[in-house]
């Protein structure tokens, strides 16, 4: 067994993991935390992704004994994050999801796009994504609630800077 | 799906490490990103009782520019090269190779030196390496060995590491004149692991001119009259065309032939990493 500490959506967890156990068995089974999704277990799918220390991740390819010491966010974790808020508004808008499995992974996916590329386009966002696996939408509807909430968020830092340098 | 059981060590020292890579008796790994081993492990292609974790080892994370020579550490990260974080003495090559492997999660895990380890013959910096003449050094029970990357990969999945062996990272010689260079390759989708994968790397106007082909045999491969071709800028496509041809063909002979459709991707693939090349 492996000791681990990790900070969890903000709280600090102390376990003993079996060495073999990945980050979204942990997360999913010993956490209870199931927003995060388990799909083809390969990293082909991108369902189990979350951030572990800010950077987009599978967590079927991460083992939770190589997360000690490290922080991770979950989809549970971003319910008060303003980028989050925004996509789940415009996936709402834009009918972004049918059966909702591959959901929580696109949002965590199109948070880390908005937040590495301001105002992403049609064809950045579909290279971005090509990681996220959707047997439904066809995609469409996701790829134009990105580019949408891209566009209100670079609106809202254009209509700050606006208000605060006048 | 699950691995089978292991046991994990993560050591602190480089040293500590190679000597439990090393341990008698017992089948061995280290994990950088993990990014390729963790579904091997799952899936049960690869058996291993100890896993040594090796991604903190700050001695592999160095990246340092001399004049002669760029020096990038083995844990370096697609992603750090993808956003610029290592000095591109080859303007833009490695940046451009980086951000065309895999996904992004991806990108932010895995690692140059796990990709060399493992030599997949369809990964993107083998090729890229040998089109570039690199070197890389290894820390072994035996001390310290540098070999090119052309030597070290000896087969699909094959290469001179043994038991003990770690890659400290790759040193890559300087071009004498600015870099020009192209590089494409042929996935069904971006991200997917590619069916062709080629580099070209010209120094300056006149050369040295070196072509990488990956994805099309076990291993890398450099071809000696594609790049003869492209010294002095006068060659036609049809020149090119033949000279790809000869070298496919004193590559992959008898058994090893490659079909007709084959030829023809492969030949495609060079021809727009040279269109590639020449447009910049």
């Amino acid at each position: 067994m492996s000791a681990v500490t990790i900070e969890l959506n903000g709280v600090k967890v102390a376990e003993e993991v079996e060495p073999r156990l990945s980050l979204a068995d942990f997360l999913r089974e010993r956490c209870a935390l199931t927003a995060t999704h388990i799909g083809c277990e390969h990293g082909a799918c991108g369902a189990c992704s979350v951030m572990v220390d800010g950077v987009l991740t599978r967590s079927c390819l991460t083992l939770a004994a190589m997360c000690d010491g490290r922080s991770v966010l979950t989809l549970e974790g971003l319910r008060s994050d303003p980028t989050t808020d925004l996509l789940r508004r415009h996936f709402h808008q834009s009918h972004a999801l049918q059966c909702g499995f591959c959901t929580p992974g696109m949002l965590i996916a199109a948070r880390d796009i908005l937040l590495r590329h301001q105002r992403p386009n049609d064809p950045m966002v579909r290279h971005e994504l090509s990681g996220q696996i959707c047997r439904c939408t066809g995609y469409a509807n996701i790829i134009k609630a990105i580019v949408a909430a891209g566009e209100e968020m670079a609106g809202t830092l254009a209509a700050t800077a606006a208000h605060a340098n006048p | 799906m699950k691995s089978a059981p292991f046991e994990y060590l993560r050591p602190k020292t480089v040293a500590e490490a190679s000597v439990a890579l090393g341990r008698r008796n017992t089948t061995t790994a280290a994990i950088a990103g993990g990014q390729s081993l963790i579904p091997m492990l799952n899936l049960r292609v690869v058996l291993v009782d100890l896993l040594v974790d090796i991604s903190r080892l700050d001695d592999l994370k160095a990246v340092t520019k001399t004049p002669d020579s760029l020096w990038i550490g083995a844990l370096t990260t697609h992603a750090a090269i993808e956003d610029g974080k290592v000095p591109d003495i080859f303007n833009g090559l490695l940046r451009r190779v980086a951000s065309q492997i895999s996904y992004r999660a991806i990108r932010n895990h895995g690692t140059i030196g796990g990709s060399v380890a493992l030599a997949d013959p369809a990964a993107d910096w083998p090729c890229c390496l040998v089109a570039l003449d690199a070197t890389l050094r290894i820390v072994g029970r035996n001390g310290v060995r540098v070999e090119k990357v052309t030597d070290f990969i000896h087969n699909s999945f094959t290469t001179s590491l043994s038991a003990g062996d770690i890659i400290m990272g790759f040193d890559i010689p300087a071009p004498q004149a600015p870099l020009r260079w192209g590089f494409a390759k042929v996935a069904r989708k971006s991200g997917a692991f590619a069916q062709s994968i080629a580099v070209v790397a010209v120094q300056g106007k006149d050369g040295p001119a070196t072509v990488a082909l990956s994805a099309a045999g076990p291993r890398p491969i450099a071809l000696a009259a594609t790049a003869r071709q492209l010294l002095g800028a006068t060659s036609s496509e049809d020149e090119i065309r033949a000279a790809i041809a000869t070298d496919l063909a004193t590559h992959f002979r008898g058994p090893d032939s490659l079909d007709p459709y084959q030829i023809r991707m492969h030949r495609a693939n060079i021809v727009n990493a040279i269109r590639d090349m020449r447009s910049r």
